[in-house]
């Protein structure tokens, strides 16, 4: 763990991955770590408007494996994005292929950032990565499943975009009059089905 | 007290209801938003009385025009935009009343860009997610304001303040504070930052003060994993450009973060115009 200082407020806890950050960032609300925002990132988490003694609270972090699951969220996905018969061609099958694989797997929201409720889901393995659009579409639909890397995500709003379209949602990702607007809040389990 | 509402006749080239922000939910994808000139804006609230959450309007360039359905003590500061009230020339930065019907006029500022006003009560816009202020980039809280549009008033919570207020801060140089990834970049890149009279880009907005000037080299070339980013973070894209991160900006992003602005010195970044020149003092100096 490495504490990097980030203006007069804030600081920024390097860890090994994407999982570390989130069980820092869960360990950190638990405990009371005292912050204005604990935002966990793809290997760090910023915690801004902070204590002094954050290195001193940070001390007592017991590591990733302490990370309690979250809630699972089953997201019904109609499998026609765009880019699906791509991405089914670079996995080495057909799309039906493609899906199957990708429902196969339990997805983590690592961190939200982008656009509100928008989830940054690890748990893709590294061999199924794929690059971004090199251009990216100035339009891409509200409830949009897509990949980017090893990183999957699902748009909660229309929005440009370069992430590589599999599929959309009906699924009400964001809503600022639920208790917990964000439906993919980080630390939620995810798993995509066929809608 | 009867709680009254404000009629917006003309609204400007942009003008926002702002409070001060949603901190607390850059995890879920929500930009804190909030007054750009917060010590502006505070000053108006706190010259009509009202509390330090109040609402106010956000007027970007003057160009507003709006009567009240109640009599209410109202103040203008930040951008020096001419005021008018019933026709009537009148001071910035001191309460003044609005009577029911009269018309308050907002001219161009020969200087600055954002001017406030705050009316006693504030603007009773229906909160999200905790904050009353309009968010330009994720869209979150009410929409711009737009001509005809009638905001609600709270009930004024206080008598106006004594015209001996707090002076407003004087403009210099942005302090900034190396890091967190000032190590991405060759090792005069302070230095140059410091050396360098950037100039104000046209694209500067509530999310960001964008700048030009000669690029900072890289000597890390690798995409930086997403990373929280705080108010005032200096991020640099590929072409090199500094941008100083503003209220509305993402809560994470992918680019490194050379340094970040103080605090104290943000209200600046909030009344730059494209054109202007701006300076960088690393701090602590040395």
């Amino acid at each position: 763990m490495r504490i990097r200082e980030v203006g007069e407020h804030a600081f920024l806890v390097e860890v090994d991955d994407a999982g570390s950050a989130l069980a820092l960032a869960a360990w950190a609300r638990t405990t009371g770590v005292e912050a204005t925002d604990v935002v966990p990132g793809a290997g760090t988490v910023l915690f801004d408007g902070v204590a002094a003694d954050l290195a001193e609270r940070l001390a007592g972090w017991p590591g990733p494996s302490e990370a309690a699951p979250g809630g699972l969220v089953e997201l019904p996905v109609t499998w026609d994005g765009e880019d699906l018969d791509w991405v089914a061609r670079r996995w080495g099958t057909d799309p039906d292929g493609a899906v199957d694989r990708l429902c196969g797997i339990e997805l983590v929201s690592a961190f939200c950032g982008f656009a509100p409720g928008f989830a940054y889901l690890t748990g893709l393995p590294a061999e199924l990565a794929v690059p971004r659009l090199e251009t990216p579409r100035a339009q891409v639909p509200a409830g949009s499943v897509a990949l980017a890397d090893a990183w999957c995500g699902v748009y909660p709003s229309a929005s440009p975009g370069g992430w590589r379209l599999l599929g959309r949602t009906d699924a009400p990702l964001w809503d600022v009059d639920r208790e917990e607007p964000a439906l993919l809040a980080p630390g939620t389990r995810v798993r995509f089905a066929r809608g | 007290m009867s709680t009254g509402e404000l009629r917006v006749l003309r609204a400007g080239v942009l003008t926002t209801v702002q409070d001060l922000g949603r901190p607390g939910l850059a995890h879920l994808g929500v930009p804190r938003s909030g007054a750009l000139d917060a010590p502006a804006a505070a000053l108006a609230n706190r010259l009509v009385g009202n509390r330090p959450d109040a609402a106010v309007l956000e007027v970007t360039l003057g160009g507003l025009e709006v009567v009240t359905s109640v009599g209410r003590w109202v103040a203008v500061t930040g951008a020096p935009a001419p005021l008018h009230v019933g026709g009537t020339a009148r001071g910035l930065a001191r309460a003044t009343w609005l009577a029911p019907g009269e018309r308050l006029r907002l001219g161009a500022p020969p200087a600055g860009v954002r001017s406030y006003l705050a009316v006693g009560g504030g603007v009773a816009a229906p909160p999200v997610l905790g904050s009353r202020s309009t968010d330009v980039l994720a869209g979150v809280g009410p929409p711009p304001v737009r001509d005809g549009a009638v905001l609600p008033l709270g009930a004024p919570s206080g008598p106006p303040a004594a015209l001996d207020t707090p002076r407003p801060p004087v403009p210099g140089p942005l302090r900034l504070l190396p890091g967190p990834r000032a190590d991405w970049f060759a090792a005069d890149a302070l230095e140059r930052l410091r050396d360098t009279s950037y100039v104000v880009l046209p694209a500067s907005n509530r999310v960001g003060l964008r700048l030009d000037g000669p690029p900072l080299p890289r000597v890390r070339h690798e995409e930086l994993p997403s990373e929280g980013m705080v108010l005032g973070a200096v991020q640099v894209p590929p072409d090199g450009r500094p941008v100083v991160f503003l209220a509305d900006h993402p809560p994470t992003g992918g680019y490194p973060v050379v340094g970040v602005v103080a605090r104290e010195d943000l209200w600046q970044c909030a009344q730059l115009r494209p054109g202007d020149r701006v300076r960088f003092a690393i701090s602590p100096a040395g």
